[in-house]
């Protein structure tokens, strides 16, 4: 646990070093450019963690474990603020690029509902008296949420589109200098242990919740 | 009694209660109906910016009908002390997931109909041409609606402040259903074929098959206790 987390502070640590000083400057953006080492592997972390939030949910509807139910949770708090780490980066980049903090863009507007969707979760969850309850039906709306997400995604990008195009993840292979794509895989690995992190202590904390109220 | 029994035995009990009762199904229709002047007097009488907005208007206010009706679907037996009743159903309880979906979607589709009819009258739509495709992404659109309205409503007639989680919960969840309906809607009633909007059908046919399968499934963790 400890371990992790300082293996995590040690990934965001040289991420950003890589990411502000040893990454080149892009040539059209400026040192703008450089959120997108907070932005991007932000929201793949997110991404993941609501797959974490999926699989759990699944396995506590099936088994019963408190352990499945905590890791749903803990993994949707992390997902939840990862995403809107992502949003709030998203927004702060696109003023000096796009001239506004906001547009509805395809993208964004996906993230944004996605965002909606697991503040929601969240809500229900503290919503509900009885714990077992509460497991039950976070467990449920987890899954609807984790399930929707592919359509809300095709739905919102056929309704408009105007954010550039992922730029790592498409065919014939990334565009970016070798720099760019590195120092952000590092950020990714830093960012996702810092995941993986919060969602351990939550889920300790949660568990020594349970543990003082039994 | 068999799998399907049981289902139509809870859709009839809702339908027979709403029937005699009429309580929910005049509420809406009166509110609908309100909404209707509401939106004529934010929007105004400029009939051009009304033909571009009319769509989203319309699902506007059936979005905001299936918030108050389907919420409401299982506060009847919340009301009258039946909860137990449901719990003690034997059997699986998707039975009980599918009634409850059939009578709610009855009551929608009702509201949703007449809704329509008056929505042309007032706002001056040829809706006749438009007619069968309309129909078919009403239906579509709303059993999305429904068949997570009803498994949302289910578990939140169970908690602390349901009036303000069921929309909470329901409306981020229903964007894909809600754009894939306004946008078919939309382009019919501008004479466009079903041809052009069949990427929109097929969207919203997955996600019902998606929230269909989905409410099955997990009914029975819902009305578990």
């Amino acid at each position: 646990m400890r371990v992790l987390g300082w293996l995590a502070v040690l990934g965001v640590a040289v991420g950003f070093a890589a990411g502000l000083a040893w990454a080149p400057r892009e040539a059209t953006q400026g040192e703008v450019q450089r959120i997108m080492y907070v932005h991007v592997p932000a929201v793949w972390v997110a991404y993941l963690a609501f797959g974490v939030v999926f699989v759990a949910s699944v396995a506590y509807l099936w088994q019963r474990g408190a352990a499945a139910d905590r890791l749903a949770h803990a993994a949707a708090e992390a997902g939840t603020l990862f995403l809107g780490l992502n949003i709030a980066t998203g927004a702060i980049w696109g003023k000096p690029t796009w001239g506004t903090w906001w547009t509805w863009d395809a993208r964004i507007t996906s993230v944004s509902i996605v965002f909606v969707m697991f503040v929601g979760y969240l809500l229900l969850r503290r919503a509900v008296d009885d714990p077992k309850r509460g497991a039950r039906y976070a467990a449920v709306i987890g899954i609807v949420a984790a399930l929707n997400i592919p359509l809300v995604h095709f739905s919102v990008v056929w309704w408009r589109t105007l954010h550039q195009p992922p730029s790592l993840m498409k065919a014939g292979g990334a565009t970016m200098p070798r720099a760019i794509v590195i120092a952000l895989l590092i950020n990714f690995v830093g960012f996702a242990l810092t995941g993986a992190w919060f969602i351990a202590k939550r889920w300790r904390l949660l568990r020594a919740e349970a543990e003082a109220i039994a | 009694m068999s799998w399907t029994r049981r289902a139509l035995a809870v859709a009839w009990k809702d339908l027979l209660i709403e029937w005699r009762s009429k309580e929910t199904l005049n509420a809406l229709l009166f509110f609908s109906l309100l909404l209707l002047f509401v939106f004529q007097f934010t929007l105004g009488p400029d009939r051009e910016r009304l033909q571009a907005v009319l769509p989203g208007v319309l699902w506007l206010g059936f979005v905001l009908a299936a918030l108050l009706g389907l919420g409401r679907t299982f506060l009847v037996e919340r009301e009258h002390d039946c909860w137990e009743g449901l719990l003690l159903a034997p059997g699986d309880k998707s039975a009980i997931y599918l009634g409850k979906l059939a009578s709610a979607l009855a009551l929608m589709l009702t509201v949703e109909a007449l809704v329509l009819c008056l929505f042309a009258v007032f706002f001056n739509v040829d809706i006749w041409r438009a007619l069968p495709g309309v129909a078919l992404v009403l239906g579509l659109g709303t059993l999305g609606l429904a068949s997570i309205g009803t498994l949302f409503a289910a578990m939140t007639s169970q908690v602390r402040a349901r009036e303000l989680l069921f929309p909470v919960l329901l409306l981020p969840v229903q964007v894909p259903v809600l754009l894939g309906s306004v946008k078919s809607t939309e382009a019919l009633l501008l004479g466009e074929p079903l041809g052009a909007v069949s990427h929109w059908l097929g969207l919203l046919v997955a996600a019902d098959a998606i929230y269909l399968v989905a409410g099955i499934l997990t009914f029975d963790a819902v009305l578990e206790g």
